[in-house]
């Protein structure tokens, strides 16, 4: 214990570089730091989400206008979107844990580009600011949606373009994060550790980051032509000067598709973490995981048109992209498979992030299978712009990225903060959001399916109880979050000492005191030829 | 990373190469006057794909990397190649 102790005070934490205090912060290279930094921003921009998507479903309690009119309703979406999407979503696992723990997980002192990172971290910031001024200055709220569908985003008189610049800077952030991480594997291994002993946390970081450094871009431009066309009308996209609005759906889910991947690759590898640390058992299909992360990685890439199914495009664009779609059904169930053997006769400690582990693995298959009901043609005629598609997402989406990154935070907490969390309040708050969450979206297939469409703030009476039970579920969210939250709060200064490697975890980073160190490692390790990530034998 | 041995390029080749694009600059702006009808696209991509390839080759250094570089490169385009086709089975076909 006094070893843990005198860890605390050497760690990172407490390590004093060139400025003091919170300049110590903002301006650290430090990719510990970096990930920190990312974690506080992504959680306060996250709770102001979560405001908007309360107020979202507290509209919807009843038929009517009940506590906003329709404009303010379409602003809430579209401000909603952008923050969930563009700040917490695409940068959540990525930035937080990939930067906090990469360096850590391959043996490296830090990341190739300590000072692009901190950079990232600023474009982060800028765009942030960027986004809520659209949302408190200038021609009124952005009302079209996170997608910024032409032509309605160049016609309309809202206040679009700062919310796209934002978008853009966004971008720029994920771009270097991106960069920055692929060299990192590429140059900055520990001797030893081939590609074939590399974590598969770090292998789905990788995967992600080619996402990252290449659809980016995509997006990055068309926003751009969004803004020219606003600007000097330029007509790419506009019909009435012989543009296409297809092609901007074409470019923008080009990104925006990919984009789904750079947040749920890396909540796989937080799964893929958790499960055999809990199980205390040898992955199961090591390299099969690998190669359906790349597998993910370059068809995810391909099959951006099912978001267009009903658009206009031509038919023989429908069947291709609907036959990629469902073919990226089988990399993400051998996942699947792969973590329930993984659990098959191994020695299960029923911890907190074991549990967010396996409820991910739930709320991930059944936003998988309803995908395969919207990539299929006809159903997605019926199904497509209705609540179905928006429970489908969110249970993508949301309760991929919510559930990993839950499950990566009590996971790794006591090697950020040194400190153990409450394990009963942990559970409680785990229970609470699940229940919200399955509450909240669950009803919303069912609305869908009866035909309600999206993004409307009023609905006929016989949507009424679904609805009810579904705004109760956002409560029961809401509170199960804020549970999470105060308890690894104040876990983080009053929690129990932790010591270097509580969970018997077989990676890198749990060889090091926790927290961590400012250098990382004392020295380089080299790692053996019989060593590896999951090395329980 | 310190111990690895880097390709020095000699400055005329840089020189030649610089020439080499500007040349083919010149050349893709010429080469608007004439009236080539359904090709006028073809033609600006044909030199654009040149000096794309002698800035990566050379400038870029990927004829002095090692293979996996290149080969990475390749398959960056090779993406692109596809998303192209993918896109243009709506264009042709609507």
């Amino acid at each position: 214990m006094q070893e843990a102790q005198s860890a605390l005070q050497a760690s990172y934490l407490h390590h004093q570089g060139r400025y003091k205090g919170l300049l110590g912060w903002i301006f650290s290279t430090d990719h510990k730091r970096i990930g920190l930094l990312y974690l506080y921003s992504i959680t306060t921009m996250f709770v102001v989400g979560l405001l908007l998507g309360l107020a979202m479903k507290f509209e919807l309690l009843a038929p009517g206008k009940t506590i906003m009119e329709a404009r303010d309703y379409n602003a809430t979406f579209t401000v909603h979107g952008v923050i969930m999407i563009f700040m917490i979503v695409i940068p959540g696992l990525p930035a937080v844990f990939g930067n906090f723990l990469l360096p850590l997980m391959i043996g490296a002192p830090d990341v190739a580009f300590p000072k692009i990172n901190l950079l990232s971290w600023w474009f982060y910031v800028a765009g942030v600011f960027l986004v809520l001024a659209a949302l408190l200055f200038g021609s009124g709220t952005p009302d079209t949606g996170w997608t910024f569908y032409a032509p309605y985003s160049f016609k309309t008189g809202t206040n679009m373009l700062p919310a796209i610049f934002g978008a853009f800077v966004l971008g720029f952030s994920s771009i270097l994060t991106g960069l920055n991480f692929i060299v990192t594997i590429h140059r900055m291994r520990a001797p030893g550790m081939k590609w074939m002993k590399m974590p598969m946390f770090a292998w789905t970081l990788y995967g992600t980051a080619w996402i990252q450094l290449l659809a980016t871009p995509v997006v990055g431009i068309t926003l751009v032509l969004v803004a020219l066309e606003r600007i000097f009308g330029i007509g790419v996209f506009d019909p009435a000067l012989g543009g296409d609005p297809i092609l901007y759906q074409h470019l923008f889910w080009i990104y925006s598709h990919p984009a789904v991947y750079i947040m749920i690759l890396p909540a796989m590898g937080a799964v893929s973490e958790v499960i055999p640390t809990f199980s205390q058992k040898h992955i199961f299909g090591y390299k099969a995981l690998i190669i359906s992360t790349m597998a993910i990685a370059f068809v995810g890439y391909l099959v951006w048109g099912h978001h267009m199914f009903t658009a206009g495009m031509s038919g023989t664009a429908q069947y291709a992209f609907s036959l990629l779609t469902f073919l990226v059904a089988i990399p993400s169930a051998i996942k699947v498979f792969n973590w329930i053997s993984t659990m098959y006769k191994g020695s299960i400690n029923l911890k907190t992030p074991f549990y967010w582990a396996s409820s991910f693995i739930f709320i991930f298959m059944i936003g998988g299978f309803t995908g395969l009901v919207l990539g299929s043609l006809a159903t997605n005629v019926h199904l497509h712009d209705t609540a179905f598609v928006v429970a489908h997402f969110h249970y993508i989406v949301f309760g991929g990225v919510s559930f990993s990154f839950f499950a990566a935070i009590h996971y790794w907490f006591p090697k950020i903060y040194g400190r153990m969390y409450d394990e009963h309040w942990a559970k409680v708050g785990w229970i609470m959001f699940f229940i919200g969450f399955v509450s909240l979206y669950t009803p919303m297939f069912y609305l869908g399916m009866k035909g309600m469409p999206r993004r409307y703030y009023d609905y006929l009476p016989e949507y009424h109880g679904a609805n009810i039970l579904s705004t109760f579920g956002s409560w029961i969210l809401a509170m199960g979050f804020l549970v999470i939250v105060v308890n690894l709060v104040r876990s983080a200064r009053k929690g129990e000492i932790a010591v270097a490697n509580p969970w018997k975890g077989k990676t890198l980073e749990w060889t090091v005191p926790s927290p961590p160190p400012f250098e990382n490692f004392k020295e380089i390790p080299v790692v053996g030829e019989k060593d590896g990530p999951y090395n329980y034998e | 990373m310190s111990n690895e041995k880097h390709h020095i390029v000699p400055y005329h080749v840089y020189v030649v190469i610089l020439g080499a694009l500007l040349i083919l600059t010149f050349a893709s702006i010429g080469i608007t006057s004439i009236e080539l009808g359904s090709l006028t696209v073809a033609a600006a991509l044909f030199f654009a794909v040149i000096k794309t390839y002698l800035v990566l080759i050379y400038f870029m250094h990927l004829k002095y990397d090692k293979p996996y570089i290149g080969i990475m490169v390749g398959a960056v385009f090779l993406l692109f190649i596809v998303v192209i086709i993918i896109t243009f089975l709506d264009y042709l076909y609507r």
